[in-house]
C-alpha cells in the first residue's frame, strides 16, 4: 500500500517505512541513541531528498526519545541535572557547528567534510568500543576478575577539575567543565552532521565519566529529545523540509520498537551492551568508508539544489 | 544561360515545394489538462491526441506522415556531479549547472527519431532526450566536457524513469488521426507540462502544434504543502506536538509498571 508523501513529493509504501522506523525504533530504544544516524541514510537510500529526510527525522526522533524519557523517568533512571547541563552546552556547541556548516558549504566542500567525518569518528568511536568491549570480554572468560570500574578514591584527573557537582542520580561527582566541553562537542558535530549526537554522548558518559549505564540512556535521551524538538521547529521555518505525513509513518513504528528496545535493554548486560553498541557504531563506519574508497559504478550523480524544490 | 536558368527555375520549385505543402495543419490536446495528486497518488497517464488536417490543396505525398511529440515538464537547476580520486579516496569533484532543465522529459514518436530526421534536423528542431533541453547556445557555464554531463544526466534521469524516449509511444489510429499516451511518474514534479507535437514527412516539418497540463497536489497533500510554506512556525509547532504525544501515548499504552 502506497501513500503520497506531500512534502518529499513522491509515493512511498507504507508496510517498507513502519518496518524500518520499527527496526530503527528497536536500536534507539536498547542504547538511548536517537537513530537519526541509522535512518537518515536509510530515507535517503529510498530516495527522499536528504533536506526532507534530515528534518522529519528530527522530528521522529524527538517523539521517539519522549518515550524512552517517560520511561526512564519512571525509573528514576534520569538525571535531569546532567541533562540540562548537556542541554546548554549542546546549544553553545549547535550554533558554532551551524557557523562552521555554512562556511563549508559556501568554499563547496561540505559533503566530502560530512563523509570523511562519518568515517573517521564512527570508525574511531566504534572501533575503540569494540577493542573495549572485547578485552572485557576475554578477562571474563580467562576467569580473571573485571577491572573494578570504581575504586574508591581514585578517578580520572578531568573529574577532579574545579567546579565540582555532584550528580546524585548519576552517581557522579565531577568538575562541570569536562561535561560542558563535552556538551559543546556533541551540539558541534550533531549541527555539522545533522544528528542527535547520541551514539557519541552515550559512549563518552559511560567510558570518560564511568556514569552507570542507564542513567547514560535517560539522561541522553532527554537532551536528544530537547534538542531534536528545536531542530523540527528550525527546520520547519527555515527550510520548509519537514513531512507531516512521513513523521506520523515513522513515529508510529518508531515509538513502537523503541518500547521493545527499551524493554531488552533490561535484559542486557552492560558488556553485551557495549559490544553491540560498538558494533554498530563501527558498522556504520565502515559502511561509510566503502562508499570513499571503492571505486563507484555510476561516478555521476544528479542532484535538484534543495531550494529548488 | 538557359541551361543555368532552367536549373534556377528548378531549384525555385523545388525550394517552394515544402511551402506550399504547408498545407496540413495539427490539432492537438490531451485527454487531461490536470492531473491531481491525492495521497493515493501513484503516478498517472495523459494521452495526447490529435488529428491532422489538410486542405484541398495539399498534395499527394509520397512520404509516410511522422508524429514527434516532447512533453517537457518543470523547470529547475540541476546539478550534475562527477566522482573522481583523489589519493586513495572517491570523492565529487567536478559539477556542472544545467539551469532551467526539465525534470521530466518525454520524446514519443510513431517510429524511431533517426529514421525521421537527420541529426542536424533533430538538434535544431530540440527533438531528441539530447536536444530537447537546449534552451539556448549561450550557457552561464560552457566546457569542453559539458556534453559527457548532458548525458550523463540523461542516463540517470532516464533510469529514475523521469526522462524517457518512446520510439513507438505515437500511434495512428487513422492516415491522419493520432494518439500518443504520457506516462507520469509519481516522481515527476509538479508544476506545468508543455507538450509540444511536430509533423514531419520525409524529414521535413510540416506543421507544429503545442498544448500543456499540470500537475499538482489537492486535499490533504495540498493543504499539508501550502501549511509547510505559508506557516512554518505553525506547522512545525503542529509536527513537534504530534511528535511528542506519540511518544507520550506510547509510553502510555506500553506501560506495565
Amino acid at each position: 500500500m502506497q501513500i503520497y508523501l506531500p512534502i518529499a513529493e513522491l509515493p512511498i509504501s507504507i508496510l517498507m517505512v513502519l518496518g524500518l522506523s520499527g527496526a530503527v525504533g528497536f536500536i534507539s530504544g536498547l542504547f538511548g541513541v536517537g537513530g537519526g544516524f541509522l535512518l537518515t541514510p536509510l530515507l535517503i537510500f529510498l530516495d527522499i531528498p536528504p533536506a526532507v529526510a534530515v528534518a522529519t527525522v528530527a522530528a521522529q526522533v524527538a517523539g521517539s526519545s519522549m518515550t524512552g524519557v517517560l520511561t526512564y523517568w519512571r525509573r528514576r533512571a534520569l538525571d535531569f541535572k546532567l541533562g540540562s547541563v548537556l542541554v546548554s552546552g549542546g546549544i553553545i556547541g549547535t550554533i558554532l557547528g551551524v557557523l562552521f556548516f555554512n562556511s563549508m558549504r559556501r568554499l563547496g566542500q561540505l559533503e566530502l567534510v560530512i563523509t570523511l567525518s562519518y568515517v573517521t569518528l564512527f570508525t574511531f568511536i566504534g572501533g575503540l568500543m569494540l577493542y573495549d568491549a572485547l578485552r572485557a570480554a576475554l578477562r571474563v572468560r580467562a576467569g580473571k576478575p573485571v577491572r573494578r570500574r570504581r575504586r574508591a578514591g581514585t578517578h580520572p584527573w578531568w573529574m577532579g577539575l574545579p567546579l565540582r557537582v555532584r550528580f546524585y542520580h548519576s552517581q557522579l561527582y565531577a568538575s562541570v567543565i569536562p561535561i560542558a566541553i563535552l556538551a559543546v562537542v556533541i551540539g558541534f558535530i550533531g549541527a555539522v552532521l545533522g544528528v542527535g549526537g547520541g551514539f557519541i554522548l552515550v559512549p563518552a558518559l559511560i567510558y570518560f565519566f564511568r556514569i552507570p549505564p542507564a542513567v547514560v540512556v535517560g539522561t541522553s535521551l532527554f537532551q536528544i529529545l530537547v534538542t531534536m524538538t528545536g531542530a523540527t521547529l528550525l527546520h520547519a521555518v527555515t527550510n520548509q523540509s519537514v513531512d507531516m505525513i512521513l513523521a506520523v509513518l515513522l513515529l508510529l513504528g518508531g515509538v513502537i520498537g523503541a518500547q521493545f528496545g527499551g524493554r531488552a535493554a533490561r535484559n542486557l548486560n552492560v558488556d553485551s551492551f557495549r559490544l553491540l553498541l560498538a558494533l554498530l557504531i563501527l558498522s556504520v563506519g565502515l559502511r561509510f568508508a566503502i562508499e570513499l574508497l571503492i571505486p563507484p559504478s555510476e561516478p555521476f550523480s544528479v542532484v535538484l539544489p534543495e531550494s529548488a524544490r | 544561360m538557359k541551361w543555368a536558368l532552367a536549373s534556377f527555375v528548378i531549384g525555385l520549385g523545388a525550394l517552394g515545394l515544402p511551402g506550399a505543402a504547408r498545407a496540413e495543419s495539427l490539432i492537438a490536446s490531451v485527454s487531461s489538462h490536470q492531473i491531481q495528486i491525492s495521497s493515493n497518488y501513484t503516478g498517472d497517464q495523459v494521452t495526447v491526441f490529435g488529428l491532422i488536417e489538410r486542405d484541398g490543396k495539399t498534395t499527394g505525398r509520397g512520404d509516410p506522415y511522422d508524429l514527434v511529440v516532447t512533453v517537457r515538464g518543470p523547470q529547475r537547476m540541476l546539478l550534475v556531479r562527477q566522482k573522481e580520486r583523489l589519493g586513495p579516496i572517491w570523492i565529487n569533484r567536478t559539477q556542472r549547472r544545467f539551469p532551467d532543465s526539465s525534470v521530466f522529459l518525454t520524446v514519443a514518436s510513431n517510429r524511431p527519431l533517426r529514421e525521421i530526421i537527420s541529426p542536424d534536423s533533430a538538434r535544431r528542431d530540440r527533438i531528441g532526450l539530447m536536444n530537447a533541453q537546449r534552451v539556448s547556445d549561450v550557457m552561464p557555464e560552457s566546457y569542453p566536457d559539458m556534453d559527457r554531463f548532458r548525458e550523463a544526466m540523461v542516463r540517470l534521469l532516464d533510469d529514475k524513469g523521469l526522462y524517457s524516449e518512446e520510439e513507438r509511444g505515437v500511434t495512428f489510429l487513422s492516415p491522419t488521426l493520432f494518439s500518443a499516451p504520457i506516462n507520469v511518474p509519481a516522481t515527476a514534479p509538479t508544476g506545468p507540462y508543455e507538450v509540444e507535437v511536430l509533423l514531419y514527412a520525409g524529414g521535413v516539418q510540416l506543421a507544429r502544434q503545442t498544448t500543456n497540463f499540470e500537475v499538482i497536489k489537492t486535499g490533504i497533500e495540498q493543504g499539508l504543502a501550502s501549511g509547510a510554506h505559508d506557516r512554518p512556525l505553525l506547522y512545525g509547532l503542529a509536527t513537534a506536538t504530534l511528535a511528542l504525544l506519540f511518544g507520550w501515548m506510547a509510553s502510555v499504552v506500553f506501560r506495565r509498571d
